[in-house]
């Protein structure tokens, strides 16, 4: 006979001491063999055969949609409002060389540095006289670039961070080292990514050099005045703006002329360069899409991000490059995905008003908004996102209710909480509003092409249907 | 040294073959087949998706791997798993003719003090259960005697008195809280023995089941009504008459919580709490049904009958896989797959021993002559078998009936308090609704299949003609003289043929009077007001 009965003793299942880990679950990412070793000395065994555990397929949709509820419970985006300014906040800049600062400036002409993580100004810098128009800071965050209706381009010094750290108080005021009076009242401003240039915009687009007083450089095309200038951060001598006569414009600075334009049936308020594939360009536009464009091909859209029911003001890029965010004339901030037609997220508050300028913060963890309220408004980036410093088992368990969320965000259920925002009602209103019209050009032109002889009509695509035309 | 070397390569490819089976269980069934999507984006994504499934199967499949290794190369790494129990017979022993005795003094001494006889012969015939880590054990005495015993330190916990029969007693989530079926109503306890509750709404409850994924106590009562209530929130979930009459035959399919109850008339029903009526209605034996009992995997019942029966059956075609011969007045699975049966003094066990579905005789044990057994209960993680009877209760040695592997965050034996106190917040969070008992939990998050379009005019025609067409080509039995006339057979045909399109025919009537009726409908609803009075009236 030859036997064998489980026979477990105590000393192996349990601890020695009382002071030894029962759990440790976040060794789990280390290599086999220690994590055995690890796990013998922690008392804790595992068996993963299914039969012992009943029903996991119910359990774990029952996590997914505890995941799902837990991440709507958690969404509390909005951190704090930066109060200061007197009038409307115009323009932002961020600092690519420092995390906390951010510049705003305001339609009475008050520019101001502030600190993201107190959320009180550090320094102000006065001198315009009308709005600030454009703002810009040059990659090595040493220098600031602002503009405005009163025709002239300000330079000013960064103040270095520990200057920032011990001047608390609003008081600090700096000086500009030099001021550029030009022609006309300028409507943006940006800086080179690599190099010290920079180009404005107004009636002309105009390139200016950090130490010369007048531009060195100056490209038209057409008459209307310029409304938003970018460089593009891969190819630094390519810039795109757009302007008030419905285009977008491409230039290379190593050429005499423009490069490309295309005119769409709305005016473009503002655009940004994805960061990381630096040949595409998204453009906020004033019918409430945003359009993304391959620069390269720019007869058709790649994608159109719908959402907003009013003008797009302004849209910024994600340093990851996989989001941006838009302000609108609606009164919301909205996050969209790169590649995605439609919001990841929109964010609202009852005192916020049209919203002019937004901007992803560096670390792509934050967004700040700057809106007609005269507040700039702090977002967090992923709103039910857990701030501070994160255990490693809080970790795995966020990265596990995602991977869970992921897994069954088809099913109706889950898609519904994951997907449901609140909205405000007249933005409720204005999109099913718009829904119905929509729906209604949608059936008359399907009438009209169901009584005109086949294929004398065709239905152009929306990523084409707003473009007019194509110039090279 | 090439033998060696040789062994060692076919030890090797075991191993491999091994793990591909090992690879194949935690795989959870067959992937999606991506060849047939035509949406590339979709596919690619799914194919990833695929990956990761296939990696982590690997990866716990590997789990097991040591215990593969040492299998084989005799290796002896005190980082593996422990090894499951067995017990084989040598020449031609039986594996069946071995005693207990035999049998403990071979196991070591640790094992052999869980073979035991507590007799209490006033206050029997007693009922067990076991917490789902096997490491506590409830015990009722039919006169009022219960008790929790802890099954590793063999201490007893608490024992008390309630001084009115007790029909059945069952563990909740934890050993904190238990649950006694006594002569007017369940009630709960506490580990102290502190009545918490007492559920009048229940009854006189002849049997107690704990759901422990749905937090849900199920009783049935003397009236044969099934209730379910909420443990959590005290609500009733269900409570259903089975119009079946009184039974104590009760046992949860730990698959997917659905209830089976046996029923006098040789029935067996299997309810959820969310309907009124029984999922399944199957009739098992010709006389009452003495015992019933589910097997881990969902697959396998076994049922007992007083028809001199006892019937494994196969639960995805509910069909009869064996029969053997015997009473059994009691029965139970264990994990791994076990069958004990018990009745008057005799315990037999059967096992799946060529793992092909196929039961047959394992081991058996006789208790004293007189002791009428009563309950039988394989103890979890634990090669024992826990034998409830008249005279008090007794455990017994079953090598290899038990999974050898706990996993500390399912049921861990060894749990301190700290521990027991986080699961149940855990166990709380992920508590199932009741709603995902169903017979096939397997389709939770899953997609509706599409209903299945009307048939066309067309297909509804060519359907009827081809039924026409195979009665017409049916050859007719000939008949005695005189009935066999060319036109009484014809007359026949005819009417065999009428009988088929009838069917149809019908269907097409019924579709006729409700499209009929949605006009009439439509007509009153598009009359103006003030020429309604006009409307014909509805033929009275």
């Amino acid at each position: 006979m030859k036997v064998k009965v489980i026979s477990r003793s105590a000393d192996d299942f349990t601890r020695e001491r009382s002071n030894d880990l029962q759990l440790l679950s976040f060794l789990l990412p280390l290599s086999e063999f220690v994590l055995c070793s690890f796990e013998l000395i922690k008392r804790v065994f595992r068996n993963y055969d299914p039969s012992i555990r009943s029903q996991e397929k119910a359990v774990e949709y029952v996590r997914a949609l505890n995941a799902a509820k837990l991440e709507k419970i958690f969404a509390r985006p909005f951190i704090g409002a930066m109060d200061g300014h007197v009038d409307a906040v115009s323009s932002m800049a961020k600092n690519p060389n420092h995390l906390k600062g951010i510049f705003s400036g305001s339609m009475d002409g008050d520019i101001r540095l502030w600190d993201i993580s107190t959320r009180r100004t550090v320094c102000q810098f006065p001198g315009h006289q009308g709005a600030v128009r454009g703002l810009t800071v040059s990659t090595d965050g040493r220098l600031l670039v602002s503009c405005g209706t009163d025709c002239s381009v300000r330079l000013w010094n960064v103040p270095v961070a520990t200057d920032m750290e011990s001047g608390g108080s609003s008081a600090n005021s700096a000086k500009p080292i030099s001021v550029y009076i030009w022609k006309n009242a300028f409507w943006a401003v940006d800086h080179q990514w690599d190099g010290e240039l920079f180009a404005t915009a107004g009636a002309q687009v105009d390139i200016w050099s950090h130490n010369r007083s007048q531009p060195i450089n100056t490209f038209e095309w057409g008459s209307d005045s310029v409304i938003s200038v970018r460089f593009n951060p891969g190819e630094p001598n390519i810039l795109a703006t757009s302007a008030s006569d419905r285009s977008i414009t491409l230039y290379d600075l190593r050429m005499a002329s423009p490069v490309r334009k295309i005119i769409m049936m709305t005016k473009t308020n503002s655009i940004s360069w994805n960061p990381r594939e630096p040949i595409n360009f998204t453009a906020a536009n004033e019918d409430g899409n945003c359009y993304s464009y391959d620069s390269r091909k720019l007869d058709e859209a790649k994608c159109v991000h719908r959402d907003h029911v009013s003008a797009v003001m302004d849209i910024d890029y994600s340093p990851t490059g996989r989001e941006f965010v838009t302000g609108s004339y609606d009164r919301t901030v909205r996050i969209f995905q790169y590649n995605g037609g439609h919001s990841r997220e929109i964010y609202h508050t009852k005192r916020m008003q049209r919203v002019f300028c937004v901007k992803f913060s560096c670390d792509a963890s934050y967004v700040v908004s700057g809106s007609d309220d005269t507040n700039l408004r702090l977002w967090k980036a992923r709103a039910s996102e857990q701030l501070g410093v994160v255990l490693p088992r809080e970790r795995k368990k966020h990265e596990y209710n995602e991977a869970l969320k992921k897994r069954y965000k088809h099913l109706p259920e889950v898609k519904r909480i994951v997907r449901h925002r609140h909205l405000p009602k007249p933005i409720f209103k204005a999109t099913s509003l718009m829904r119905v019209m929509a729906d209604a050009r949608k059936r008359k032109e399907e009438r009209r092409k169901a009584h005109s002889a086949p294929g004398s009509i065709k239905t152009e695509p929306l990523r084409r249907r707003r473009i007019i035309k194509e110039i090279e | 040294m090439v033998f060696l070397l040789m062994i060692h390569y076919i030890v090797l490819q075991d191993v491999s073959d091994e793990l591909d089976l090992k690879i194949k269980k935690y795989l959870r069934g067959e992937g999606a087949n991506l060849e047939a999507l035509k949406d590339k984006k979709l596919k690619g994504q799914l194919s990833v998706r695929e990956e990761l499934f296939s990696k982590s199967a690997k990866v716990a499949a590997k789990a097991d791997k040591y215990y593969l290794q040492i299998k084989y190369l005799k290796i002896s790494l005190w980082l593996v798993p422990s090894e499951g129990g067995y017990l084989e017979g040598e020449g031609i022993e039986k594996t069946w003719r071995i005693k207990q005795e035999a049998i403990s003094k071979e196991v070591d001494i640790l094992s052999s003090r869980k073979q035991f006889d507590i007799i209490l012969p006033e206050l029997g015939p007693y009922t067990l259960d076991f917490t789902s880590s096997g490491r506590y054990m409830a015990v009722g005495g039919r006169k009022g005697h219960i008790g929790i015993v802890d099954m590793m330190q063999l201490s007893i916990i608490r024992e008390f008195q309630v001084r009115e029969t007790v029909r059945d007693v069952a563990f909740l989530h934890n050993e904190m809280f238990f649950a006694a079926a006594q002569k007017k109503y369940p009630y709960i306890y506490n580990r102290d023995g502190t009545e918490l509750h007492c559920l009048k709404e229940h009854g006189a409850v002849l049997r107690l089941q704990f759901l422990k994924n749905h937090f849900l106590l199920a009783s049935i009562n003397k009236f044969g009504q099934l209730h379910y209530q909420d443990v959590t929130t005290g609500s009733m979930a269900g409570n259903y008459r089975t119009g079946l009459g009184r039974t104590s035959v009760m046992q949860v399919n730990p698959f997917n919580g659905v209830i089976g109850l046996g029923h006098s008339g040789g029935t067996v029903t299997m309810w959820k709490p969310t309907s009124s009526a029984p999922l399944v209605k199957m009739l098992c034996h010709h006389g009452p049904l003495s015992a019933l009992a589910f097997h881990s995997n969902g697959n396998l019942m076994a049922t007992a009958g007083k028809d001199k029966k006892v019937k494994l059956w196969d639960l995805r075609k509910f069909e009869v896989l064996q029969t053997f011969p015997g009473h059994a007045n009691t029965l139970d699975f264990s994990q791994k797959g076990l069958l004990a049966c018990g009745t008057g003094s005799f315990v037999q066990v059967l096992g799946d021993l060529s793992g092909s579905h196929n039961y047959s005789r394992y081991m058996t044990h006789s208790m004293a002559k007189g002791y009428q057994i009563g309950k039988l209960t394989f103890r979890p993680y634990e090669d024992v078998l826990a034998i409830g009877h008249s005279m008090g209760f007794s455990s017994i040695l079953i090598p290899g009936s038990g999974e050898p592997n706990f996993d500390s965050w399912v049921a861990n034996p060894f749990e301190t308090s700290k521990q027991r106190r986080e699961k149940e917040v855990r166990s709380l969070l992920d508590k199932l609704p009741p709603e995902t008992i169903m017979l096939d939990p397997s389709k939770i998050g899953t997609v509706k299949p599409t209903k299945r379009e009307k048939p066309t005019q067309k297909e509804r025609e060519t359907e009827v003609d081809a039924a026409i067409e195979a009665v017409k080509d049916k050859k007719m039995k000939k008949k005695t003289k005189g009935r066999n006339k060319p036109g009484k057979m014809m007359k026949k045909k005819q009417e065999a043929i009428d009988k088929v399109k009838r069917p149809y025919l019908e269907q097409k009537l019924k579709e006729e009077e409700v499209s009929r009726k949605k006009q009439k409908i439509s007509e009153e609803v598009t009359l103006p007001k003030s020429l309604e009075r006009f409307a014909r009236k509805a033929a009275s």
